[in-house]
């Protein structure tokens, strides 16, 4: 057995994973950066397509190119080791905590730490978890694993393909699939509206004349050995109108029906998990329920641009460097002995507590809490798709901040930053702002 | 005047742009006016967007290494839509041995267009 001591340690080298690395190392500390994968990168290395990179280096790369450049700072960074090929199976809490992991070339790796980053990243939801009828044939796939076999393996999956749900990466494998020779027959969405980025609707659809059925479903697979054909089926009226089904031959179904968070190992060793968004509840440090270890990322909730994962990583890092340097030390902060460890996120806490509540329109916001006496940095998802809406942020009856946003929709991700000088003026000052939540509104 | 309603790709916001142009050319060259841009790089792919569309091109070539059967590939800038098909089609003719590293040319001056293929990826074994 390896053991090994360091001040922190992030678990997932991928993108949340290598920023948080670089940051750790910027601010001296000594931090092990384990991968389960033979190399860094995470899914970024098959994410060939560009439009990475447009906020944080204001260059548009390709995934590739984004990982490469964290990659060339890691390795300047004498304070970061990184452990490949390594699987953390176990978290101990206690004085210390213990991270256990096995590598084909250490074996069983023990390493204690005070602080813990989860960047873990997530899984893609498949055909048992949204159970579409029919036969068992092969031929039916995740879309993030046909991007793996075209893209590293050098595999073409099939002839011609359907894809279920028009996420991002659905969409871009639609283009990708095309420009390898197959015929793309459809993209079926359940919903009235497209879950991905707009660009790639046109980029990966529009320029191929590649169909969007919008509310539609996938009825039913067909086909023994392989897949030879779906029926799709219009959901009117919030039902399946079975009279109106069509059949569409193909040999490919790609599934890209959304991503969850990979919290297996989290849930394992008690940290609360937030029902909305399947990752960690998390304070204004973004620090989970579980002392000195924080979550960025996938892992935390699901991202649409890296730019903010990255952004989210170096807040998570420079908060663990806080947490080990100094401590949380305001009293508006919150201490996470004060968070239960089965909490739903609307369950009304001690007041002195700020906590953030996602409220009309708007499925959920990280962090959860907040801290008035210095800069915060909300993410937020919307229900709803509208043009010309209005983001209120209010506490009471208080407006803290109103914002115009041009265009939302589910699949974009907002964010906002409040700072100390928007509290200033609150009615009866921080010990009166203490008392209500934060409520964000989309109208 | 025509109208053209378009939504803008160079960056994930996707602004909704509305192009009025001429189709023929008149004295002080092509009448093009693009709105609803938040940024220039909409003003510029409205623009295109109606003369000649253009995309940049990423894929994958085949490389002899340990680590992974293909290689990522991009063109350095975007090309005109009709040259995407025969583009990929000298892709797909690459051989490649390690080492490659990341931006190193692959293809130069793709039909005199001044555009290049390069790579995306390093690979040393």
């Amino acid at each position: 057995m390896t053991e090994k001591k360091y001040d922190l340690v992030i678990i997932g080298g991928g993108a949340a994973g290598m920023a948080a690395a670089d940051t750790a190392a910027e601010k001296g500390l000594k931090t092990a950066l384990i991968e389960r994968e033979d190399r860094l990168g995470g899914i970024l290395n098959q994410c060939i397509h560009n439009g990475f990179g447009l906020q944080f280096f204001k260059e548009e790369l390709t995934g590739p190119e984004y990982a490469h450049r964290f990659l060339e700072r890691i390795t300047k960074h004498h304070e970061v080791e990184t452990f490949l090929g390594t699987t953390v199976m176990d978290v101990e809490i206690g004085d210390t905590k213990v991270v256990y992991g096995y590598s084909h070339k250490l074996g069983v790796i023990k390493i204690q730490t005070p602080a813990i980053i989860l960047a873990m990243g997530s899984r893609e939801r498949n055909r048992g978890n949204i159970g579409i009828p029919g036969s068992r044939p092969a031929g039916v796939f995740t879309a993030g694993l046909v991007q793996r076999l075209v893209n590293i393996e050098g595999y073409k999956p099939g002839e011609s393909a359907v894809i279920i749900g028009s996420g991002d990466i659905g969409l871009i494998m639609a283009r990708r699939l095309t420009w390898i020779g197959l015929k793309v027959k459809a993209v079926i969405e359940i919903q009235p509206y497209p879950s991905g980025l707009t660009r790639n609707i046109v980029q990966c659809l529009n320029d191929f004349d590649i169909p969007l059925y919008l509310s539609h479903v996938v009825s039913r697979i067909y086909g023994s050995d392989r897949v030879d054909g779906v029926d799709v089926t219009p959901i009117e009226e919030g039902k399946l109108n079975t009279e109106k089904t069509f059949k569409i031959e193909c040999d490919t179904i790609l599934l890209s029906v959304g991503l969850i968070p990979e919290n297996e190992l989290s849930r394992k060793f008690g940290v609360a998990i937030n029902p909305e968004t399947g990752g960690a509840i998390v304070d204004a440090h973004l620090m989970t329920s579980v002392e000195g270890v924080f979550s960025c990322g996938n892992v935390l909730h699901i991202h649409d641009l890296v730019d903010y994962v990255t952004e989210e990583a170096i807040s998570a890092a420079n908060f663990a460097f806080q947490y080990l340097d100094k401590g949380f030390e305001s009293e508006y902060t919150l201490t996470p002995g004060n968070i239960q460890t089965h909490i739903h996120p609307k369950t009304v806490v001690k007041a002195g507590i700020f906590e953030t509540e996602p409220s009309t329109n708007v499925k959920y916001v990280i962090p959860n809490k907040y801290n008035p006496t210095r800069e915060n940095r909300f993410f937020m998802r919307s229900l709803i798709v509208k043009n010309n809406a209005k983001l209120v942020i209010k506490a009471g009856d208080t407006i803290i901040k109103d914002k115009r946003l041009l265009h939302v929709q589910p699949s974009e991700m907002i964010s906002v930053t409040l700072k100390p000088k928007d509290f200033k003026n609150y009615p009866g000052g921080l010990e009166k702002l203490a008392d209500e939540k934060l409520e964000f509104l989309i109208l | 005047m025509k109208h053209k309603q378009l939504i803008c790709i160079s960056c994930p916001i996707g602004c909704h742009l509305e192009v009025e142009y001429e189709e023929k050319l008149s004295d002080s060259g092509q009448i093009i006016h693009v709105k609803g841009n938040r940024c220039p790089k909409g003003e510029v792919y409205g623009r295109e967007e109606v003369l000649s569309p253009k995309r940049t091109v990423t894929a994958t070539a085949l490389i002899h290494s340990k680590l992974q059967a293909r290689i990522p590939v991009k063109t350095t800038a975007p090309i005109l839509k009709e040259l995407i098909f025969p583009l990929l089609k000298e892709i797909y003719q690459l051989n490649l041995k390690p080492p490659i590293k990341i931006g190193e040319t692959l293809i130069k001056n793709y039909k005199n267009t001044g555009i290049d293929v390069v790579s995306t990826m390093e690979i040393f074994e």
